[in-house]
Protein backbone atom coordinates (compact mmCIF):
# COMPACT_ATOMS: atom_id res chain seq x y z
CA UNK A 1 0.00 0.00 0.00
CA UNK A 2 1.40 3.33 -1.04
CA UNK A 3 -0.36 5.74 1.28
CA UNK A 4 -1.31 5.50 4.83
CA UNK A 5 -4.28 3.22 5.50
CA UNK A 6 -5.89 5.27 8.67
CA UNK A 7 -6.58 8.06 5.94
CA UNK A 8 -8.51 6.05 3.19
CA UNK A 9 -11.08 9.19 2.61
CA UNK A 10 -11.57 7.75 -0.55
CA UNK A 11 -13.05 4.54 0.15
CA UNK A 12 -16.33 6.00 1.01
CA UNK A 13 -16.82 8.16 -1.75
CA UNK A 14 -15.81 4.40 -4.28
CA UNK A 15 -18.21 2.26 -2.28
CA UNK A 16 -21.00 4.38 -3.07
CA UNK A 17 -19.51 4.35 -6.99
CA UNK A 18 -20.23 0.66 -7.12
CA UNK A 19 -23.47 -0.93 -7.61
CA UNK A 20 -24.73 -3.63 -5.56
CA UNK A 21 -23.98 -7.40 -6.54
CA UNK A 22 -21.30 -6.26 -8.74
CA UNK A 23 -17.27 -8.15 -10.01
CA UNK A 24 -14.87 -5.85 -8.22
CA UNK A 25 -11.10 -6.14 -9.02
CA UNK A 26 -9.23 -3.76 -6.28
CA UNK A 27 -5.97 -3.44 -7.41
CA UNK A 28 -3.57 -2.39 -4.83
CA UNK A 29 -5.75 -3.95 -1.99
CA UNK A 30 -3.60 -3.70 1.22
CA UNK A 31 -4.62 -4.85 4.03
CA UNK A 32 -8.47 -5.57 2.20
CA UNK A 33 -10.11 -2.63 3.68
CA UNK A 34 -11.84 -1.57 0.88
CA UNK A 35 -13.07 -5.11 -0.46
CA UNK A 36 -14.47 -5.86 3.22
CA UNK A 37 -16.41 -2.80 3.44
CA UNK A 38 -17.63 -3.35 -1.00
CA UNK A 39 -18.61 -6.65 0.34
CA UNK A 40 -20.63 -5.02 3.93
CA UNK A 41 -22.41 -2.44 1.69
CA UNK A 42 -22.61 -3.47 -1.87
CA UNK A 43 -22.66 -7.25 -1.24
CA UNK A 44 -19.64 -7.76 -3.99
CA UNK A 45 -18.17 -10.45 -5.78
CA UNK A 46 -14.38 -9.06 -4.92
CA UNK A 47 -10.63 -10.04 -6.05
CA UNK A 48 -7.90 -8.22 -4.73
CA UNK A 49 -4.35 -7.94 -6.34
CA UNK A 50 -1.88 -6.69 -4.16
CA UNK A 51 2.17 -5.99 -3.95
CA UNK A 52 3.31 -6.49 -0.51
CA UNK A 53 3.18 -10.00 1.08
CA UNK A 54 2.52 -9.56 4.37
CA UNK A 55 -1.11 -7.37 3.10
CA UNK A 56 -1.61 -10.90 0.68
CA UNK A 57 -1.29 -13.07 3.88
CA UNK A 58 -3.35 -10.63 6.14
CA UNK A 59 -6.20 -10.54 3.10
CA UNK A 60 -6.09 -14.26 2.51
CA UNK A 61 -6.59 -15.26 6.58
CA UNK A 62 -9.38 -12.94 6.55
CA UNK A 63 -11.31 -14.27 3.79
CA UNK A 64 -10.67 -12.42 0.67
CA UNK A 65 -9.61 -13.80 -2.77
CA UNK A 66 -6.28 -11.85 -3.12
CA UNK A 67 -3.25 -12.43 -5.11
CA UNK A 68 0.08 -11.35 -4.84
CA UNK A 69 1.40 -8.74 -7.83
CA UNK A 70 1.30 -5.79 -9.25
CA UNK A 71 -0.48 -3.79 -11.77
CA UNK A 72 2.33 -3.08 -14.07
CA UNK A 73 2.79 -6.88 -14.36
CA UNK A 74 -0.33 -8.94 -13.88
CA UNK A 75 -3.50 -7.53 -15.13
CA UNK A 76 -2.35 -8.59 -18.55
CA UNK A 77 -3.76 -12.21 -17.86
CA UNK A 78 -7.32 -10.90 -17.18
CA UNK A 79 -9.57 -11.18 -19.92
CA UNK A 80 -11.47 -8.10 -21.93
CA UNK A 81 -14.24 -7.10 -19.53
CA UNK A 82 -14.27 -10.27 -16.99
CA UNK A 83 -15.50 -7.11 -14.14
CA UNK A 84 -18.11 -4.65 -13.80
CA UNK A 85 -15.52 -2.52 -11.90
CA UNK A 86 -11.77 -2.56 -11.80
CA UNK A 87 -10.40 -0.53 -8.94
CA UNK A 88 -7.19 1.25 -8.37
CA UNK A 89 -7.02 3.11 -4.79
CA UNK A 90 -3.94 5.74 -4.25
CA UNK A 91 -1.44 3.45 -6.04
CA UNK A 92 -1.62 4.93 -9.86
CA UNK A 93 1.30 6.93 -8.74
CA UNK A 94 3.03 4.00 -7.80
CA UNK A 95 2.88 2.47 -10.85
CA UNK A 96 5.61 2.16 -13.83
CA UNK A 97 3.90 3.23 -16.79
CA UNK A 98 0.37 4.70 -15.72
CA UNK A 99 -0.40 4.93 -19.13
CA UNK A 100 -0.47 1.32 -19.48
CA UNK A 101 -2.20 0.13 -16.42
CA UNK A 102 -5.09 2.97 -16.98
CA UNK A 103 -5.50 1.08 -20.32
CA UNK A 104 -5.60 -2.12 -18.82
CA UNK A 105 -8.26 -1.16 -16.63
CA UNK A 106 -10.89 -0.12 -19.00
CA UNK A 107 -10.04 -3.37 -20.66
CA UNK A 108 -10.70 -5.90 -18.16
CA UNK A 109 -13.47 -3.93 -16.44
CA UNK A 110 -16.45 -2.01 -17.70
CA UNK A 111 -15.89 0.82 -15.54
CA UNK A 112 -12.54 2.09 -14.03
CA UNK A 113 -12.45 4.03 -10.35
CA UNK A 114 -9.51 5.61 -9.92
CA UNK A 115 -8.56 7.23 -6.79
CA UNK A 116 -4.96 9.50 -6.35
CA UNK A 117 -3.28 12.02 -4.03
CA UNK A 118 -3.67 15.65 -6.06
CA UNK A 119 0.17 17.01 -6.58
CA UNK A 120 -1.96 20.12 -7.89
CA UNK A 121 -2.78 20.83 -3.84
CA UNK A 122 -2.71 24.36 -2.94
CA UNK A 123 -0.21 22.57 0.36
CA UNK A 124 1.65 20.62 -1.93
CA UNK A 125 2.31 23.90 -4.36
CA UNK A 126 3.21 26.44 -1.61
CA UNK A 127 6.04 23.89 0.25
CA UNK A 128 7.66 23.78 -3.15
CA UNK A 129 7.27 27.42 -3.62
CA UNK A 130 8.56 28.49 -0.57
CA UNK A 131 10.44 25.25 1.27
CA UNK A 132 12.25 24.64 -2.07
CA UNK A 133 11.80 21.06 -1.35
CA UNK A 134 9.76 18.14 -2.39
CA UNK A 135 6.90 18.03 -0.27
CA UNK A 136 6.46 15.82 2.64
CA UNK A 137 2.49 15.79 4.21
CA UNK A 138 0.67 13.96 5.80
CA UNK A 139 -1.12 12.70 3.04
CA UNK A 140 2.51 11.69 1.10
CA UNK A 141 4.32 11.23 4.10
CA UNK A 142 7.62 9.87 2.15
CA UNK A 143 10.89 11.73 1.59
CA UNK A 144 11.59 11.84 -1.89
CA UNK A 145 14.35 9.29 -2.06
CA UNK A 146 12.47 6.41 -0.50
CA UNK A 147 8.52 7.12 -1.91
CA UNK A 148 6.49 4.30 -3.51
CA UNK A 149 5.21 7.22 -5.56
CA UNK A 150 7.25 7.61 -8.67
CA UNK A 151 4.64 9.27 -11.07
CA UNK A 152 2.66 11.37 -9.01
CA UNK A 153 0.08 14.25 -10.95
CA UNK A 154 -2.24 16.53 -10.50
CA UNK A 155 -5.82 16.40 -11.43
CA UNK A 156 -5.33 18.29 -14.19
CA UNK A 157 -2.78 15.91 -15.69
CA UNK A 158 -4.61 12.96 -15.03
CA UNK A 159 -7.90 14.33 -17.06
CA UNK A 160 -5.27 14.73 -19.30
CA UNK A 161 -4.05 11.43 -19.36
CA UNK A 162 -8.01 10.50 -19.58
CA UNK A 163 -8.44 12.10 -22.79
CA UNK A 164 -5.02 10.40 -24.24
CA UNK A 165 -6.56 7.00 -23.92
CA UNK A 166 -9.56 7.80 -24.58
CA UNK A 167 -11.65 7.39 -21.46
CA UNK A 168 -15.25 9.23 -20.69
CA UNK A 169 -15.06 10.24 -17.31
CA UNK A 170 -18.77 9.38 -15.90
CA UNK A 171 -17.81 11.25 -12.23
CA UNK A 172 -15.12 13.00 -11.04
CA UNK A 173 -14.88 14.13 -7.20
CA UNK A 174 -12.30 15.91 -5.34
CA UNK A 175 -11.92 15.83 -1.93
CA UNK A 176 -10.60 17.81 1.17
CA UNK A 177 -8.66 17.03 3.91
CA UNK A 178 -11.03 15.38 5.71
CA UNK A 179 -12.42 13.47 3.21
CA UNK A 180 -15.58 15.99 2.16
CA UNK A 181 -16.73 15.97 -1.31
CA UNK A 182 -15.96 19.70 -3.01
CA UNK A 183 -18.49 21.46 -3.95
CA UNK A 184 -19.30 20.07 -7.92
CA UNK A 185 -19.65 23.19 -9.52
CA UNK A 186 -16.00 24.95 -9.55
CA UNK A 187 -13.82 24.79 -12.57
CA UNK A 188 -11.15 21.86 -12.64
CA UNK A 189 -8.33 24.73 -12.07
CA UNK A 190 -9.90 25.12 -8.55
CA UNK A 191 -10.38 21.58 -7.95
CA UNK A 192 -6.87 21.00 -8.76
CA UNK A 193 -6.22 23.61 -6.10
CA UNK A 194 -8.37 22.62 -3.30
CA UNK A 195 -8.63 18.72 -3.54
CA UNK A 196 -6.52 16.88 -1.41
CA UNK A 197 -7.11 13.90 -3.35
CA UNK A 198 -8.95 13.17 -6.43
CA UNK A 199 -11.87 9.81 -7.05
CA UNK A 200 -12.87 9.33 -10.83
CA UNK A 201 -14.90 6.80 -12.30
CA UNK A 202 -14.28 6.25 -15.99
CA UNK A 203 -15.37 3.98 -18.70
CA UNK A 204 -14.34 3.27 -22.28
CA UNK B 1 4.47 -63.01 -2.45
CA UNK B 2 4.02 -65.50 0.11
CA UNK B 3 7.26 -67.72 -0.16
CA UNK B 4 9.63 -64.53 0.23
CA UNK B 5 7.29 -62.75 2.44
CA UNK B 6 9.32 -63.60 5.49
CA UNK B 7 12.43 -61.34 3.71
CA UNK B 8 10.44 -58.42 3.11
CA UNK B 9 11.07 -55.59 5.84
CA UNK B 10 7.80 -54.25 7.08
CA UNK B 11 6.79 -51.89 4.47
CA UNK B 12 6.45 -55.07 1.95
CA UNK B 13 3.62 -56.52 4.29
CA UNK B 14 1.85 -53.08 5.12
CA UNK B 15 1.83 -52.58 0.65
CA UNK B 16 -0.29 -55.55 0.93
CA UNK B 17 -2.07 -55.85 4.35
CA UNK B 18 -2.26 -52.28 5.55
CA UNK B 19 -3.21 -51.01 9.47
CA UNK B 20 -5.10 -48.31 7.79
CA UNK B 21 -8.87 -48.85 6.44
CA UNK B 22 -8.91 -50.48 2.93
CA UNK B 23 -11.38 -50.50 0.23
CA UNK B 24 -11.64 -53.30 -1.89
CA UNK B 25 -13.13 -52.78 -5.49
CA UNK B 26 -13.46 -56.22 -7.15
CA UNK B 27 -13.85 -56.93 -11.29
CA UNK B 28 -16.91 -55.15 -11.47
CA UNK B 29 -15.36 -51.96 -10.67
CA UNK B 30 -12.36 -51.50 -12.46
CA UNK B 31 -10.26 -48.27 -12.12
CA UNK B 32 -9.73 -47.22 -16.09
CA UNK B 33 -6.10 -45.88 -16.56
CA UNK B 34 -4.41 -43.54 -18.88
CA UNK B 35 -2.00 -46.12 -20.23
CA UNK B 36 -5.54 -48.00 -22.00
CA UNK B 37 -5.71 -51.08 -19.87
CA UNK B 38 -8.46 -51.19 -16.26
CA UNK B 39 -7.05 -52.51 -12.91
CA UNK B 40 -9.09 -54.74 -11.53
CA UNK B 41 -9.53 -56.31 -8.48
CA UNK B 42 -7.82 -53.22 -6.61
CA UNK B 43 -7.94 -51.94 -3.00
CA UNK B 44 -6.81 -47.84 -1.71
CA UNK B 45 -5.99 -48.17 1.94
CA UNK B 46 -7.02 -44.87 3.74
CA UNK B 47 -7.52 -43.06 6.96
CA UNK B 48 -10.28 -41.04 7.98
CA UNK B 49 -9.97 -38.21 11.04
CA UNK B 50 -12.96 -36.21 12.56
CA UNK B 51 -16.66 -36.83 11.15
CA UNK B 52 -18.49 -36.89 8.07
CA UNK B 53 -21.90 -34.79 8.90
CA UNK B 54 -25.39 -35.63 8.06
CA UNK B 55 -25.61 -33.37 4.87
CA UNK B 56 -21.62 -34.57 3.83
CA UNK B 57 -20.50 -31.23 3.22
CA UNK B 58 -17.16 -31.02 5.38
CA UNK B 59 -15.24 -33.65 3.93
CA UNK B 60 -11.63 -32.51 2.94
CA UNK B 61 -9.30 -34.95 1.00
CA UNK B 62 -5.82 -35.06 2.03
CA UNK B 63 -3.79 -35.93 -1.23
CA UNK B 64 -0.15 -36.62 -0.25
CA UNK B 65 3.31 -35.86 -2.20
CA UNK B 66 5.78 -38.33 -3.89
CA UNK B 67 6.86 -40.30 -0.92
CA UNK B 68 3.94 -39.71 1.57
CA UNK B 69 0.77 -41.97 2.40
CA UNK B 70 -2.70 -42.13 4.31
CA UNK B 71 -1.01 -41.39 8.09
CA UNK B 72 -1.16 -37.39 7.69
CA UNK B 73 -2.53 -37.11 10.88
CA UNK B 74 -1.37 -41.21 12.92
CA UNK B 75 1.31 -42.70 13.58
CA UNK B 76 3.25 -44.17 11.03
CA UNK B 77 2.84 -47.99 11.39
CA UNK B 78 6.52 -48.81 10.19
CA UNK B 79 8.53 -45.85 11.93
CA UNK B 80 6.71 -44.95 14.33
CA UNK B 81 6.60 -41.25 13.48
CA UNK B 82 3.83 -38.57 13.74
CA UNK B 83 1.65 -37.81 10.44
CA UNK B 84 3.23 -36.47 7.85
CA UNK B 85 1.19 -33.23 8.22
CA UNK B 86 0.02 -33.60 11.92
CA UNK B 87 1.45 -30.23 12.10
CA UNK B 88 -1.86 -29.11 10.13
CA UNK B 89 -4.40 -31.81 10.67
CA UNK B 90 -6.40 -32.23 13.83
CA UNK B 91 -8.79 -30.99 16.50
CA UNK B 92 -8.59 -27.33 16.48
CA UNK B 93 -5.40 -27.10 13.65
CA UNK B 94 -5.72 -25.13 10.59
CA UNK B 95 -7.25 -28.11 8.91
CA UNK B 96 -9.66 -28.68 12.44
CA UNK B 97 -11.09 -32.39 12.63
CA UNK B 98 -13.80 -30.83 14.84
CA UNK B 99 -14.89 -29.52 11.93
CA UNK B 100 -14.15 -31.29 9.05
CA UNK B 101 -14.00 -34.87 7.99
CA UNK B 102 -10.47 -35.53 6.57
CA UNK B 103 -9.91 -38.38 3.93
CA UNK B 104 -6.37 -39.37 3.35
CA UNK B 105 -5.91 -42.30 0.83
CA UNK B 106 -2.26 -43.82 -0.46
CA UNK B 107 -2.34 -43.28 -4.44
CA UNK B 108 -2.54 -46.09 -6.63
CA UNK B 109 0.95 -47.10 -7.37
CA UNK B 110 1.77 -46.44 -3.83
CA UNK B 111 3.51 -49.08 -1.60
CA UNK B 112 1.58 -48.45 1.97
CA UNK B 113 -1.84 -51.01 1.06
CA UNK B 114 -3.05 -49.08 -2.15
CA UNK B 115 -2.24 -51.46 -4.88
CA UNK B 116 0.95 -50.75 -6.45
CA UNK B 117 3.79 -52.94 -7.62
CA UNK B 118 4.37 -54.61 -4.68
CA UNK B 119 0.95 -55.91 -4.48
CA UNK B 120 0.06 -59.71 -5.71
CA UNK B 121 -0.62 -59.58 -9.81
CA UNK B 122 -3.57 -61.70 -9.37
CA UNK B 123 -2.84 -63.60 -12.67
CA UNK B 124 0.61 -65.15 -11.29
CA UNK B 125 -0.05 -64.63 -7.51
CA UNK B 126 3.71 -62.99 -7.86
CA UNK B 127 4.07 -59.66 -7.04
CA UNK B 128 3.41 -56.92 -10.24
CA UNK B 129 6.61 -55.50 -10.05
CA UNK B 130 6.94 -53.44 -13.40
CA UNK B 131 3.68 -55.83 -15.02
CA UNK B 132 1.63 -52.88 -13.39
CA UNK B 133 0.74 -50.30 -15.74
CA UNK B 134 2.81 -46.97 -15.24
CA UNK B 135 -0.33 -45.00 -13.82
CA UNK B 136 -0.42 -41.04 -13.84
CA UNK B 137 -1.73 -38.45 -11.51
CA UNK B 138 -5.25 -38.60 -13.54
CA UNK B 139 -5.27 -42.42 -12.35
CA UNK B 140 -4.65 -41.53 -8.70
CA UNK B 141 -7.46 -39.08 -8.84
CA UNK B 142 -10.08 -41.07 -10.84
CA UNK B 143 -9.07 -44.18 -7.68
CA UNK B 144 -9.68 -41.52 -4.88
CA UNK B 145 -12.63 -40.30 -7.15
CA UNK B 146 -14.19 -43.92 -6.06
CA UNK B 147 -13.28 -44.08 -2.69
CA UNK B 148 -14.93 -40.17 -2.02
CA UNK B 149 -18.33 -42.39 -3.60
CA UNK B 150 -18.00 -45.40 -1.26
CA UNK B 151 -18.45 -42.55 1.05
CA UNK B 152 -21.88 -41.05 -0.42
CA UNK B 153 -19.98 -38.06 -0.51
CA UNK B 154 -20.86 -35.66 -3.99
CA UNK B 155 -19.19 -32.68 -2.94
CA UNK B 156 -16.05 -32.42 -1.22
CA UNK B 157 -15.68 -29.25 0.61
CA UNK B 158 -11.66 -28.98 0.28
CA UNK B 159 -9.34 -30.97 -1.80
CA UNK B 160 -5.01 -29.85 -0.31
CA UNK B 161 -1.84 -31.38 -0.97
CA UNK B 162 1.58 -29.75 -1.59
CA UNK B 163 3.92 -31.49 -4.17
CA UNK B 164 2.76 -34.36 -5.90
CA UNK B 165 -0.39 -33.79 -3.90
CA UNK B 166 -1.14 -30.42 -5.34
CA UNK B 167 -0.92 -31.78 -8.77
CA UNK B 168 -3.83 -34.38 -7.46
CA UNK B 169 -5.80 -30.99 -6.59
CA UNK B 170 -5.19 -29.58 -9.49
CA UNK B 171 -6.08 -32.67 -11.63
CA UNK B 172 -9.37 -32.78 -9.16
CA UNK B 173 -10.46 -29.49 -9.78
CA UNK B 174 -9.79 -30.20 -13.46
CA UNK B 175 -10.99 -33.13 -13.82
CA UNK B 176 -13.87 -32.95 -11.38
CA UNK B 177 -15.08 -28.70 -10.79
CA UNK B 178 -18.48 -30.02 -9.26
CA UNK B 179 -17.20 -32.27 -6.78
CA UNK B 180 -14.77 -29.67 -5.40
CA UNK B 181 -15.80 -26.70 -3.34
CA UNK B 182 -12.28 -25.80 -2.72
CA UNK B 183 -9.19 -26.77 -3.86
CA UNK B 184 -5.61 -25.76 -1.83
CA UNK B 185 -2.44 -26.37 -4.46
CA UNK B 186 0.59 -26.32 -1.99
CA UNK B 187 3.76 -25.66 -3.29
CA UNK B 188 3.19 -27.61 -6.94
CA UNK B 189 3.32 -26.86 -10.71
CA UNK B 190 0.49 -27.45 -13.64
CA UNK B 191 3.45 -29.74 -15.52
CA UNK B 192 6.87 -31.13 -14.17
CA UNK B 193 9.57 -29.05 -15.41
CA UNK B 194 12.73 -30.69 -17.12
CA UNK B 195 14.48 -30.11 -14.52
CA UNK B 196 12.10 -31.89 -12.36
CA UNK B 197 12.15 -34.68 -14.93
CA UNK B 198 16.25 -35.11 -14.58
CA UNK B 199 16.13 -35.55 -11.15
CA UNK B 200 13.91 -37.85 -11.34
CA UNK B 201 15.83 -39.52 -13.85
CA UNK B 202 19.28 -39.70 -11.71
CA UNK B 203 16.96 -41.72 -8.96
CA UNK B 204 15.94 -44.16 -11.01
CA UNK B 205 18.42 -45.20 -12.78
CA UNK B 206 20.19 -45.33 -8.96
CA UNK B 207 17.53 -48.39 -8.62
CA UNK B 208 18.00 -49.60 -11.91
CA UNK B 209 21.68 -50.02 -11.87
CA UNK B 210 21.73 -51.79 -8.03
CA UNK B 211 22.17 -55.11 -8.95
CA UNK B 212 19.47 -56.63 -6.22
CA UNK B 213 16.64 -54.64 -8.25
CA UNK B 214 17.11 -57.90 -10.58
CA UNK B 215 14.41 -56.42 -13.27
CA UNK B 216 12.08 -55.37 -10.69
CA UNK B 217 11.62 -59.20 -9.42
CA UNK B 218 13.73 -58.50 -5.95
CA UNK B 219 10.42 -59.12 -3.42
CA UNK B 220 10.46 -62.71 -5.29
CA UNK B 221 14.22 -62.98 -5.06
CA UNK B 222 14.29 -62.25 -1.67
CA UNK B 223 16.37 -59.32 -2.28
CA UNK B 224 16.19 -54.92 -1.61
CA UNK B 225 17.71 -52.56 -3.81
CA UNK B 226 18.37 -50.54 -0.60
CA UNK B 227 21.91 -48.93 -1.66
CA UNK B 228 19.96 -47.54 -5.15
CA UNK B 229 16.71 -46.51 -3.24
CA UNK B 230 18.97 -44.92 -0.64
CA UNK B 231 20.95 -42.93 -3.48
CA UNK B 232 18.01 -41.65 -5.17
CA UNK B 233 16.52 -40.42 -1.80
CA UNK B 234 19.61 -38.17 -1.30
CA UNK B 235 19.61 -36.85 -4.84
CA UNK B 236 15.95 -36.08 -4.15
CA UNK B 237 16.49 -34.89 -0.97
CA UNK B 238 18.98 -32.07 -1.96
CA UNK B 239 15.85 -31.12 -4.11
CA UNK B 240 13.76 -30.50 -1.34
CA UNK B 241 16.52 -28.44 0.94
CA UNK B 242 17.75 -25.01 -0.35
CA UNK B 243 21.66 -23.93 -0.07
CA UNK B 244 20.99 -21.47 2.42
CA UNK B 245 19.10 -23.76 4.71
CA UNK B 246 21.53 -26.41 4.04
CA UNK B 247 24.41 -23.91 5.11
CA UNK B 248 22.48 -22.74 7.86
CA UNK B 249 21.85 -26.29 9.59
CA UNK B 250 25.60 -28.14 8.40
CA UNK B 251 28.02 -25.47 6.84
CA UNK B 252 31.29 -27.01 6.11
CA UNK B 253 31.09 -28.48 9.40
CA UNK B 254 32.95 -32.04 10.08
CA UNK B 255 31.03 -35.05 11.74
CA UNK B 256 32.49 -36.38 14.52
CA UNK B 257 36.24 -35.32 13.59
CA UNK B 258 38.42 -32.82 13.83
CA UNK B 259 39.95 -33.00 10.69
CA UNK B 260 39.48 -34.13 7.15
CA UNK B 261 39.62 -38.04 7.02
CA UNK B 262 41.80 -37.86 3.71
CA UNK B 263 39.47 -40.56 2.48
CA UNK B 264 35.82 -40.83 1.43
CA UNK B 265 34.17 -41.40 4.89
CA UNK B 266 31.03 -39.29 5.62
CA UNK B 267 33.60 -36.38 6.97
CA UNK B 268 31.01 -33.21 5.99
CA UNK B 269 27.74 -33.50 8.11
CA UNK B 270 25.83 -32.91 5.46
CA UNK B 271 27.25 -36.14 4.07
CA UNK B 272 26.25 -37.97 7.03
CA UNK B 273 22.61 -36.51 7.08
CA UNK B 274 22.15 -37.19 4.04
CA UNK B 275 23.30 -41.20 4.14
CA UNK B 276 20.77 -41.25 6.94
CA UNK B 277 17.92 -39.90 4.56
CA UNK B 278 18.68 -42.61 2.34
CA UNK B 279 19.08 -45.54 4.30
CA UNK B 280 16.30 -44.68 6.85
CA UNK B 281 13.74 -43.99 3.80
CA UNK B 282 14.70 -47.37 2.40
CA UNK B 283 12.84 -49.23 5.58
CA UNK B 284 9.49 -47.33 4.62
CA UNK B 285 9.46 -47.20 1.33
CA UNK B 286 9.28 -49.69 -1.97
CA UNK B 287 12.02 -48.97 -4.72
CA UNK B 288 9.15 -50.02 -7.34
CA UNK B 289 7.02 -47.96 -6.26
CA UNK B 290 9.46 -45.15 -6.25
CA UNK B 291 9.66 -45.64 -10.19
CA UNK B 292 6.07 -45.25 -10.37
CA UNK B 293 5.71 -41.92 -8.10
CA UNK B 294 8.25 -40.63 -9.70
CA UNK B 295 6.74 -41.33 -13.31
CA UNK B 296 3.69 -40.26 -12.52
CA UNK B 297 4.62 -36.77 -11.67
CA UNK B 298 6.67 -36.69 -14.89
CA UNK B 299 4.27 -37.31 -17.14
CA UNK B 300 2.53 -34.61 -15.38
CA UNK B 301 1.24 -31.67 -17.75
CA UNK B 302 -2.25 -30.28 -17.44
CA UNK B 303 -1.80 -28.04 -19.78
CA UNK B 304 -1.00 -30.64 -22.49
CA UNK B 305 -4.37 -32.12 -22.11
CA UNK B 306 -5.89 -28.88 -23.21
CA UNK B 307 -3.74 -28.18 -26.14
CA UNK B 308 -1.23 -26.14 -24.42
CA UNK B 309 -4.11 -23.80 -22.67
CA UNK B 310 -3.56 -24.34 -19.16
CA UNK B 311 -6.74 -22.26 -18.65
CA UNK B 312 -8.98 -24.49 -20.37
CA UNK B 313 -8.27 -26.89 -17.59
CA UNK B 314 -10.40 -24.93 -15.44
CA UNK B 315 -12.96 -22.99 -17.84
CA UNK B 316 -16.29 -22.25 -16.09
CA UNK B 317 -14.65 -23.29 -12.50
CA UNK B 318 -16.70 -22.37 -9.64
CA UNK B 319 -14.15 -23.86 -7.64
CA UNK B 320 -12.52 -21.16 -4.90
CA UNK B 321 -9.09 -21.89 -5.25
CA UNK B 322 -6.01 -20.81 -2.87
CA UNK B 323 -2.72 -21.48 -3.80
CA UNK B 324 0.63 -21.10 -1.64
CA UNK B 325 4.71 -21.28 -2.52
CA UNK B 326 7.69 -20.21 -0.98
CA UNK B 327 10.55 -18.33 -1.84
CA UNK B 328 13.34 -20.49 -1.33
CA UNK B 329 11.85 -23.84 -3.57
CA UNK B 330 13.60 -24.35 -6.48
CA UNK B 331 11.68 -27.66 -7.21
CA UNK B 332 8.26 -25.78 -7.91
CA UNK B 333 9.57 -22.27 -7.59
CA UNK B 334 6.51 -19.39 -7.04
CA UNK B 335 6.73 -18.97 -11.12
CA UNK B 336 5.60 -22.32 -11.60
CA UNK B 337 2.61 -21.51 -9.08
CA UNK B 338 2.11 -18.19 -10.48
CA UNK B 339 1.32 -19.52 -13.69
CA UNK B 340 -1.51 -21.32 -12.44
CA UNK B 341 -2.79 -18.23 -10.45
CA UNK B 342 -2.51 -16.53 -14.06
CA UNK B 343 -4.54 -19.28 -15.75
CA UNK B 344 -7.18 -18.68 -13.04
CA UNK B 345 -7.36 -15.07 -13.25
CA UNK B 346 -8.07 -15.92 -16.90
CA UNK B 347 -11.08 -17.85 -16.32
CA UNK B 348 -12.01 -15.65 -14.04
CA UNK B 349 -12.01 -18.14 -10.86
CA UNK B 350 -11.78 -17.56 -7.57
CA UNK B 351 -8.02 -17.29 -6.34
CA UNK B 352 -5.97 -16.69 -3.74
CA UNK B 353 -2.07 -16.60 -3.95
CA UNK B 354 0.22 -16.31 -1.22
CA UNK B 355 4.36 -16.49 -1.54
CA UNK B 356 5.91 -17.21 1.83
CA UNK B 357 9.38 -16.18 2.60
CA UNK B 358 11.32 -19.02 3.90
CA UNK B 359 14.83 -20.00 3.78
CA UNK B 360 13.28 -24.04 3.90
CA UNK B 361 13.10 -24.85 0.24
CA UNK B 362 9.94 -27.07 -0.59
CA UNK B 363 9.94 -29.09 2.34
CA UNK B 364 8.44 -25.86 4.22
CA UNK B 365 5.05 -27.02 2.79
CA UNK B 366 5.81 -29.90 5.50
CA UNK B 367 6.94 -28.13 8.28
CA UNK B 368 5.87 -25.62 10.49
CA UNK B 369 5.53 -22.36 8.68
CA UNK B 370 2.73 -20.65 10.61
CA UNK B 371 2.17 -18.00 7.22
CA UNK B 372 1.01 -20.99 5.87
CA UNK B 373 -1.13 -21.91 8.99
CA UNK B 374 -3.17 -18.57 9.02
CA UNK B 375 -3.52 -18.53 4.91
CA UNK B 376 -5.09 -21.66 5.12
CA UNK B 377 -6.96 -21.33 7.93
CA UNK B 378 -8.40 -18.00 7.12
CA UNK B 379 -9.25 -19.66 3.71
CA UNK B 380 -11.20 -22.52 4.63
CA UNK B 381 -13.41 -20.22 7.35
CA UNK B 382 -14.41 -18.03 4.80
CA UNK B 383 -15.07 -20.80 2.85
CA UNK B 384 -16.67 -22.35 5.25
CA UNK B 385 -19.38 -19.30 6.33
CA UNK B 386 -19.99 -19.87 2.44
CA UNK B 387 -20.79 -23.25 2.36
CA UNK B 388 -22.64 -23.27 5.28
CA UNK B 389 -20.59 -25.52 7.68
CA UNK B 390 -22.08 -23.73 10.79
CA UNK B 391 -19.44 -23.70 13.51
Amino acid sequence: MSVNSTQRVDFQVIADLVAEGARVLDIGSGDGSLLELLAAERGIDGRGIELSQQGVNECVARGLSVIQGDADHDLVYYPDESFDYVILSQTIQATHNPKIVLKELLRIGRYAIVSFPNFGHWRVRLSLLFGGQMPVTKDLPYSWYDTPNIHFCTLQDFVRLTEEVGAKIERAEALDASGQKIAVSLPWSLWNLFGQQAVFLLRR
Amino acid sequence: MKSSANTVVNAGSEAVTPSSEVARFDETQPLQLDAGVELAPFQIAYCTYGTLNADKSNAILICHALTGDQYCASTHPVTGKPGWWEVLIGPGKPIDTDRYFVICSNVIGGCLGTTGPASPNPATGQPFALDLSVVTIRDMVRAQAMLVDRFGIDQLFSVIGGSMGGMQVLQWASSYPERVFTAVPIATGARHTSQNIAFHEVGRQAIIADPDWRQGRYLEKGTRPSKGLAVARMAAHVTYLSEAALHRKFGRNLQDRDVPSFGFDADFQIESYLRHQGMSFVDRFDANSYLYMTRAMDYFDLAADHDGQLAEAFRGTRTRFCLVSFTSDWLFPTGENRAIVHALNATGASVSFVEIETDKGHDAFLLDEPEMYATISGFLMSAAKARGLAR
